[in-house]
Parts: structure tokens; C-alpha cells; sequence
């Protein structure tokens, strides 16, 4: 499955298209986390514990969106765009959509 | 007297404290972000979606970087201090520079063999604490498509 985020694929055709694929999580943090962030946000610097977590929440919703592709024959989906947004206090929903299209080998 | 030093010497403490670490953690970080990007000057990243059309093009992947920073105690007490006079808050400029040049760091280390990054996006968001909502963490997220021409002699 190749991914881009431009309207194409740099070196290659696209020779069908399936239209809208989108793949989202809801992602809670847990307090062990948040006791280190918290301890951490003293000194500054990188939060690695967030780091992790939303890095995760962003792999599984592009999986989301890939199956979905997978599903209609797709074997690459352009401009793929990401938004994360917060639900509830605590928690962040992580969004991930593109269009799925089929390319010549 | 105790009472006083409790009351206002402990949160003084702390505040002196990360002053020192912080200012040491953050100057050791820039120092890196700079041996790094020296590291990857060869790589252009191109915000626009044009690339040289001569070229052939043997593979193009998307590549993304993100990176959770927070300020110290002292920077955060610098930046409730502005809040009263207004004007520029330095202490969160460094902060956001720090976040977005380390997530671009990271993306382009994600495959560092591309010749080429188009489409570069920038998205920041903030991490609030609860219940007191400070800005005190931002996370920066840096995604793009990389692309490795074919036919460029590397040396």
C-alpha cells in the first residue's frame, strides 16, 4: 500500500479511483503517563510517554484507513491529511482520511 | 517562619530549580537539533506539491515526525508574568521552535535515503493539563511525501 499526501503518485499513473477512506481512534491516557508527564512538565522537555501514545493512536487509525482501502481494491491512497482532535477531557480522537485509488504496476 | 518558608520558599525552590535544569535540558536539545540538521541539509522539504518534472521517479512514500514538548516551571511563570503586560511570550517561541524543528528532524530521519520532500504540513496542537488548562505541553506533528529519484548519480 503506498501513501502519499499530494494529490498523485510522484512516478506512477493512477488508473482508477474509489473515492473517500478514513480511519479514526479514540485514545485515552493513563495515569501512570500522566504522573510522569506531570513530574516532567517541572524541567520541560520532550513528554515521551504523549509521544508514544499519540504516535500509536496515529498508526492505528492509518491502518483503519488502509483496510478500508484494501476492502474496495485500492492499492494506495493519496492525500492522505491527519486532524486530531479532543472529545472529552483526557481523551483525544486522532483522524486520519485520504482517497483511495488503484495505480498501474 | 516555617510556616513562611513552606508556603512561599518550596514553590520558589522549585521554580529556581527548573530554571536550572530546564535551561541546561533545552540548550543540550538545540545543540542536537542543530548536529542533526546539519546531518540532513542534503534533503530539501518543500511545502509546495511541485517537483522536478526532468527527473524519474523510482519511489515515493508519505513520512511523518511528532514530538510532545513541554516548557519549565520558570518559562511558564515568565509567560503568566506576560499575561499581565502583554507583548511577545519568548518563553513559548523557543518552546514551539524546539517542538517543530525536532518533528521535522524526525521525519525526515523516518527514511533518510529520500532525495526530495514535497507537501510538507505542520500541524500543532495543544496538550491541556486538566483542570487548570495551562498551555503547558504542545504536541507538532510534520508529515510529507518523500520521494528518491532514479536515474541521479549518488555518490
Amino acid at each position: 500500500m503506498i501513501l502519499t499526501n499530494v494529490d498523485h503518485i510522484p512516478g506512477k499513473r493512477i488508473i482508477e479511483h474509489y473515492g473517500l477512506v478514513s480511519g479514526s481512534t479514540v485514545r485515552a491516557k493513563h495515569v501512570g503517563r500522566d504522573l510522569m508527564a506531570s513530574l516532567k512538565n517541572i524541567v520541560g522537555g520532550e513528554l515521551k510517554g504523549y509521544t508514544e501514545l499519540l504516535q500509536d493512536s496515529r498508526r492505528q487509525a492509518v491502518e483503519r484507513m488502509v483496510v478500508q482501502a484494501e476492502e474496495l481494491g485500492a492499492n494506495a491512497v493519496v492525500n492522505v491529511r491527519f486532524s486530531t482532535s479532543s472529545v472529552a477531557q483526557g481523551a483525544a480522537e486522532i483522524y486520519a482520511y485520504g482517497t483511495a485509488v488503484r495505480t498501474e504496476d | 517562619m516555617i510556616g513562611f518558608l513552606t508556603t512561599f520558599g518550596l514553590p520558589l525552590g522549585f521554580i529556581v530549580l527548573a530554571m536550572i535544569t530546564g535551561t541546561i535540558l533545552e540548550r543540550r536539545h538545540f545543540r542536537d537539533i542543530e548536529r542533526r540538521e546539519k546531518a540532513l541539509r542534503h534533503v530539501p522539504v518543500l511545502t509546495t506539491r511541485q517537483y522536478p518534472d526532468a527527473v524519474r521517479v523510482l519511489e515515493a512514500r508519505m513520512v511523518s515526525g511528532a514530538v510532545v514538548v513541554s516548557i519549565d516551571h520558570f518559562k511558564r511563570f515568565l509567560a503568566m508574568l506576560r499575561n499581565v503586560f502583554g507583548g511577545e511570550v519568548r518563553s513559548y517561541c523557543s518552546l514551539l521552535d524546539r517542538g517543530r524543528r525536532e518533528a521535522i528532524l524526525r521525519m525526515k530521519e523516518q527514511w533518510p535515503q529520500a532525495e526530495l520532500i514535497v507537501n510538507l504540513r505542520i500541524e500543532t496542537s495543544s496538550i491541556s493539563q486538566g483542570r487548570r488548562k495551562t498551555i503547558g505541553s504542545t504536541e507538532v506533528l510534520a508529515y510529507g511525501t518523500a520521494i528518491r529519484y532514479a536515474d541521479i548519480p549518488r555518490e
